[in-house]
């Protein structure tokens, strides 16, 4: 059947076509909706990991067993899982091992744009690079074969405009490969170093056979048009060349990242009159072509930074472009910002009231970096606030830990935050860490965590306790506030600051999205009392405009959480 | 080359710009097209300006849509019709929500809500269909049906049956509120 798919469901698709069993991931944009499209195949066992290390590992030990199993997360959730990624690539599999990373280039909600596919090179580990949603379920199928015939985890290297477009894809049915019982093999799989010894020659090994494969795989498709100039890419540049091109360049598309094919680029060279390498962020191909002595253009033409289109592949290549009539005004910007109703804003309000230096994390609460709240100093990847933080106090000493607080989210505390407040109770700094209990992974779109006792299919689960969990870590102040109250955060902020202890403030309440939460009617402002003063408007709420010298709430966004009336002095604000 | 239509669908993260483009795809995709759709999720949707693309034709490359590129943008807000108006094509139709949410930097006093958008964008030579789509929505039911009277507004420019698109908006709006997103998509197509 023919339908449209997003990439991500597409691969989705593909894991349940392809008779995976396990499935273990760590949200992330753009990877995320993989995972939440698995989890509508009953099929397949499917769940959220705390994060991208133990995700992968999850899938490695179903894969020793015996079964198809996979992993996805974004780029930066390679990094976390890079440790067991390098040496699995040693062990290889049992049942084919799929790992899905998501690049985010121009950054769309990332914190850099790493190029993934020299994790594929570093760890010696074949990548497949689909560039629409047919080639994203194809090439997961074609992953798992790659991968039980070369014994081998494969990478299949996604990114935003891969994940997040839809096109036409046609669907096939669910084939689970027959596996026998499971026996140990000792030699395979502990990585001991005289065992890990064994294991490095056959990696390299099958490094110069995937070379072999790739030279005549038709996933590396040359498609001939006019000689003059010739194109080498893949992944979503791909389709912007034929865009610009169509048949007046000849293109060759590389299905796979890594290993590249040698003998299959140097033909294509000499078909043509001029070379190009088309490929976002890194001159990875680029690089690739040059040592094995074709030369070709690339970066001398393409920048390193953001994303492409086809405007921008037209214009580089000496194309006419499409050009529109911009308006003559300067139109405000428009960024993101914490919702109507957050419950962060209340907490990162007390933040700014009491001056405080902020180590901050990743998520929703990031957006608390932005005016008027301006409220965080540093923000660096996940579980950093609370390492950071111990760091910055230790620096410090008093002078910091009187005026300084870590935020970081219930699901980020989780995936990485826990072994940085065991640093603080260890090496004893006298640290203020708050945990934004938000009860959700709020920013990637409502994904259930370890504490929040729901699992992927929103089924009763395992639930941690936050407060009993920081003190069994000897965190002997856990003070919980209610974000909405802001006298409450308040204090609570100035008592933690000012105790001679490490601390853990937990800032408790739902996530105002969620379909559980009951919101309130809007509110109004009484314009007979409402003196213009701004002092609602000092929390940066996107429900609260100032027209005609007062405060106007818009009653379509407003959800009626009361913030704004305890900033008011006189009472304007009404229910 | 073959030819390709170019919608965007523009507005503030929140405002249901997904479900339309979802509709829309499904529309397209049953009328025989082929058809991609290039949406942003993640952080972006946090209220700020979030743009989808879609585009249908005989075989469809790119995903996303240039600068002067759009046959049709349709904005959920009227600022965010001003700030994308440089992708529309220069003899392309803009639909325009008349409905106006004030960005941080306005909120914070920092800048101010330009006034007279609409005269403006007319000024640049560019078709310009506003619409009151937040009263027309609050008229069939409730303010978030906005998305479903500007999709109304869009179908008149194309020839497809209004049965075609009352089975794309069945397969993508939840049973609970069919009735009221039809009525809204009927509103905006009046």
């Amino acid at each position: 059947m023919k339908e449209l798919m997003l990439g991500n469901a597409a691969v989705a698709r593909g894991l349940y076509e392809a008779g995976c069993e396990v499935v273990s991931s760590y949200p992330g944009t753009p990877s995320t909706e993989i995972t939440e499209e698995v989890a509508k195949y009953d099929e397949i066992y499917s769940e959220w990991a705390p994060n991208e290390k133990v995700a992968v590992e999850v899938a490695f030990g179903a894969s020793v067993a015996g079964k198809r199993s996979f992993a996805a997360m974004k780029h930066v959730g390679l990094n976390v899982a890079a440790d067991p990624v390098f040496t699995m690539s040693y062990t290889g599999v049992t049942g084919g091992l799929v790992i899905a990373v998501a690049d985010d280039a121009a950054m769309h909600s990332s914190q850099n744009e790493q190029d993934s596919r020299h994790y594929a090179k570093a760890a010696k580990i074949p990548m497949l690079e689909p560039s629409d949603s047919a080639e994203a379920l194809a090439f997961t199928k074609l992953a798992y074969e790659l991968s039980e015939k070369y014994d081998t985890p494969v990478f299949l290297k996604m990114c935003t405009r891969v994940s997040h477009s839809q096109s036409v894809v046609e669907t096939g049915e669910r084939v689970v490969p027959e596996t026998s019982a499971y026996e140990k093999n000792i030699q395979k799989y502990v990585m001991l170093p005289a065992n890990a010894r064994g294991r490095h020659p056959k990696v390299e090994q099958r490094t110069l056979d995937l070379i072999q494969w790739a030279e005549t795989a038709d996933i590396n498709r040359v498609e001939m048009g006019d000689t003059s100039l010739g194109i080498i890419t893949a992944s979503t540049s791909y389709q912007y060349a034929k865009e610009v091109f169509g048949d007046k360049a000849s293109v060759l598309k590389l299905g796979m990242a890594w290993p590249l094919p040698v003998e299959k680029i140097k033909d294509f060279a000499s078909e043509v009159d001029r070379l190009v390498v088309l490929e976002e962020l890194d001159p990875f191909i680029e690089e690739h072509c040059k040592s094995i002595g074709v030369e070709v253009e690339g970066k001398n033409i393409f920048s390193l930074l953001g994303e492409f289109s086809q405007n921008l592949v037209a214009e580089k290549l000496g194309q006419p472009i499409t050009e529109g009539k911009k308006l003559d005004e300067v139109i405000p910007m428009r960024p993101p910002a914490m919702c109507p109703g957050c419950p962060h804003r209340g907490l990162f309000y007390a933040l700014k009231e009491n001056n405080c230096n902020v180590m901050g994390d990743i998520g929703c609460y990031t957006l608390g970096a932005a005016a008027p709240l301006s409220s965080m100093d540093a923000c660096l990847c996940m579980g950093a606030s609370v390492s950071g933080l111990h760091g910055f106090n230790k620096a410090l000493g008093a002078e910091g830990e009187k005026k300084t607080v870590g935020v970081i989210g219930d699901s980020t505390f989780m995936h990485s935050g826990m072994t940085g407040l065991a640093n603080i109770a260890y090496n004893q700094s006298n640290s203020t860490l708050i945990i934004l209990d938000n009860s959700i992974t709020g920013m990637t779109g409502h994904q259930q965590n370890p504490t929040t006792g729901l699992n992927i299919k929103g089924e009763p689960a395992g639930k941690i306790d936050l407060e009993a969990l920081c003190k069994a870590m000897g965190i002997n102040r856990v003070a919980v506030v209610d974000p909405y109250d802001l006298s409450a955060c308040d204090k609570a902020v100035k008592e933690e600051l000012a105790a001679e202890e490490p601390s853990v403030i937990i800032s408790r309440r739902p996530c105002v999205l969620l379909k559980s939460v009951k919101t309130q009617p809007a509110l109004k402002v009484n314009t007979d009392k409402c003196i213009g003063c701004q002092s609602c408007m000092s929390i940066g709420c996107p429900s609260i405009s100032f027209k005609g010298g007062m405060a106007v709430i818009d009653h379509t966004t407003c959800v009626g959480c009361g913030v704004c009336q305890q900033l008011c002095p006189v009472d304007a604000i009404e229910r | 080359m073959n030819k390709t239509t170019n919608i965007m669908i523009v507005g503030v993260g929140g405002q249901g710009t997904l479900l339309a483009s979802k509709t829309l795809g499904k529309l397209l995709v049953s009328e025989g097209y082929d058809v991609k759709v290039s949406e942003v999720h993640g952080m972006s949707q946090r209220g700020g300006s979030v743009v989808t693309y879609v585009r249908f034709g005989e075989k469809v490359y790119s995903p996303i849509i240039d600068k002067g590129g759009a046959d049709f943008i349709v904005s959920f807000e009227k600022l965010e019709a001003a700030r994308w108006l440089e992708y529309l094509k220069p003899d392309g139709q803009l639909i325009t929500n008349l409905q106006e949410t004030d960005p941080m930097p306005v909120i914070t006093g920092a800048m101010q809500y330009p006034e007279n958008l609409i005269e403006k964008m007319e000024a640049t030579g560019a078709k310009v269909d506003a619409i009151d789509a937040l009263s027309l929505a609050e008229e069939a039911g409730t303010s978030k049906a906005v998305n479903l009277v500007l999709m109304g507004r869009l179908s008149k420019y194309f020839d497809i049956s209004e049965d075609a698109w009352m089975k794309a908006i069945e397969s993508s709006v939840p049973s609970k509120f069919l009735e009221l997103n039809k009525k809204a998509f009927q509103l905006g197509r009046a």
